[in-house]
């Protein structure tokens, strides 16, 4: 098979969308991560985030999130078509800053975990999860 | 580098004939009370075939384990939940409920996981335990049969199980039920679909090793009916056969067909000895 | 009304004053992505529970946004502080508008 010049360009630009597509999906956290912050500096300590290496499958993955002195954590999938997970906001009988859930990751990613402190400052912690496509019918 | 390819496919043979389940310490204790019997002396006509069994629990990962080691973390407790309320609520034409013939469940279940698939003597056949509760509805109750495959029948397929949970699997293989044994012996060990595979091959042969990213069990049905974390719902024995049929891209019997009761009679008894689980939870 | 949805709760049923609790929720809910098509190649719209809240005689202990990304069944564990004997009330609040609660007392002792 030949390539005309024009399908080549077809199939630069078409290899152009497909790589933006991923990148949409990360534009889209940044816009959760700076309506959560209001655009505040992220540090990276006070918050833990606990996930497994390996997930035995995507649609049901275990993650903790623990940041003492917290009023909220949002937790974050990049790598999801939404990458919204969830939120854990702490009343004042929460008896720790503490929230377990089960997830779901559409492919490999890293998850994050964004911590608001009481004193309007922010941390952060990410965890990479491999998921894996099984042999039966995954 | 045909030298290396060479030594590679025999390194791997190497770790295959190595190949050791790895038990988890502790085992299986559900509630930090009940204790499950994941390991057990293989029956008598696994003799040259296999030496000891294992639940499925045994190859899952320590996220996947610790979700059934606690009734609250099993997300298939939702599904015992449902079974309980349908054995307690009248249906059919003979508005009786089935606690309303059988009694408390605790007792008048107890046990009856571990011997089905069993031979019903009136009915002249081998039926599975959903294919009994669907008897017993169609002719007892005078309600529809619950359709295979969906969450009605593997709901009370679960609370019926869970009456039974820890006891061992003990089905029998022999009197009028050993055709139906010979017959999924023989299923189990042909070869089946575009890729050839019988159910040996992965599930005898290959347990503990890894079909790509997947860690093959020894395909024990004493957990079932499973709480797939994939499907994130009840799937049945019959109903992973239909999975595991298509994955060796052959045509898959019915889910309720005579053959995969066949089937399921005979790998139940390779796994007699082994704790029923209730509902367990697998990947 | 989504279909079959059942709250499961567990609390412990005695705290000392001031203890500081463990408590699981789980709820029956089928949790539609809207990511998902039809066998007829149509999107199935996105019906999820998006807000779980548990509150102990008025105040509030937690409060959760959940989006499609939390796993079907929802599955939550947290930490309560016991100030006094009363009553744990949980709510979920689903896409359709339906409110499904479940409460839970506790004992001092």
């Amino acid at each position: 098979m030949k390539f005309t010049r024009r399908d080549t360009i077809l199939i630069a630009a078409g290899a152009t969308a497909t790589a933006m597509l991923p990148m949409r999906a990360f534009a889209a956290g940044e816009d959760e991560i700076a309506a959560f912050t209001g655009g505040a500096a992220i540090g990276d300590s006070g918050v833990t985030l606990t996930a497994p290496e390996i997930a035995e499958n995507g649609n049901t993955v275990p993650v903790e999130v623990n940041a003492p002195g917290a009023v909220s954590i949002m937790v974050l999938a990049l790598g999801n078509p939404n990458p919204g997970v969830c939120t854990f906001n702490f009343g004042p009988l929460a008896g720790a800053q503490y929230g377990s859930t089960r997830i779901r990751l559409s492919k490999t990613q890293t998850v994050t975990a964004i911590a608001k402190m009481a004193d309007g400052s922010f941390a952060q912690a990410s965890s990479e999860v491999k998921v894996t496509i099984g042999g039966c019918g995954g | 580098m045909t030298k290396t390819v060479l030594k590679g496919a025999i390194a791997a043979v190497a770790v295959l004939a190595g190949a050791q389940v790895a038990l988890a310490e502790g085992g299986l204790v559900i509630n930090g009370e009940l204790e499950m019997i994941i390991e057990a002396p293989a029956a008598d006509h696994l003799k040259g075939s296999l030496t000891t069994v294992y639940s499925g629990w045994v190859f899952r990962d320590v996220d996947t384990q610790a979700m059934q080691m606690d009734d609250f973390d099993n997300p298939g407790m939702l599904y015992v939940d449902q079974g309980e309320g349908m054995w307690n609520a009248p249906a059919g034409t003979s508005e009786k409920s089935c606690a309303d013939c059988h009694g408390d469940a605790s007792e008048s279940m107890a046990g009856v996981r571990t011997v089905y698939p069993k031979w019903n003597e009136a009915a002249g056949e081998v039926r599975s335990l959903q294919m009994q509760i669907n008897a017993c509805r169609t002719e007892n109750q005078g309600a529809d049969a619950f359709k295979y495959g969906k969450d009605e029948i593997n709901a009370m397929e679960a609370y019926i199980s869970m009456q039974s949970r820890g006891m061992p699997m003990n089905v029998a293989i022999d009197g009028p039920a050993a055709s139906a044994w010979e017959q999924g012996k023989e299923m189990y060990y042909a070869r089946t679909g575009q890729l050839e595979l019988s159910c040996a091959n992965c599930h005898e042969d290959n347990y503990d090793n890894y079909i790509r990213a997947d860690h093959l069990s020894q395909g024990q049905t004493n957990g079932f009916p499973v709480y797939r974390l994939k499907d994130t719902k009840l799937t049945s024995a019959a109903g992973r056969f239909v999975g595991c049929v298509r994955d060796t891209r052959a045509e898959t019997y019915k889910i309720d067909s005579a053959e995969f009761v066949a089937l399921e009679l005979y790998v139940a008894s390779r796994g007699n000895g082994l704790s029923v689980e209730g509902v367990s939870v697998r990947n | 009304m989504a279909e079959n949805v059942t709250p499961r709760v567990r609390v412990p049923s005695s705290a000392a004053a001031g203890e500081v609790i463990t408590i699981k929720t789980l709820i029956s809910h089928v949790m539609e992505s809207g990511q998902r098509k039809n066998s007829d190649g149509t999107l199935i719209p996105r019906s999820i529970i998006n807000r779980f809240t548990c509150d102990f005689n008025g105040q509030n202990v937690i409060d959760v946004t959940l989006e499609p990304a939390i796993s079907t069944n929802p599955y939550f564990e947290f930490q309560a502080m016991v100030p006094e004997a009363g009553t744990y009330t949980f709510t979920w609040y689903d896409d359709d508008g339906s409110v499904y609660t479940d409460t839970k007392d506790i004992a001092i002792g």
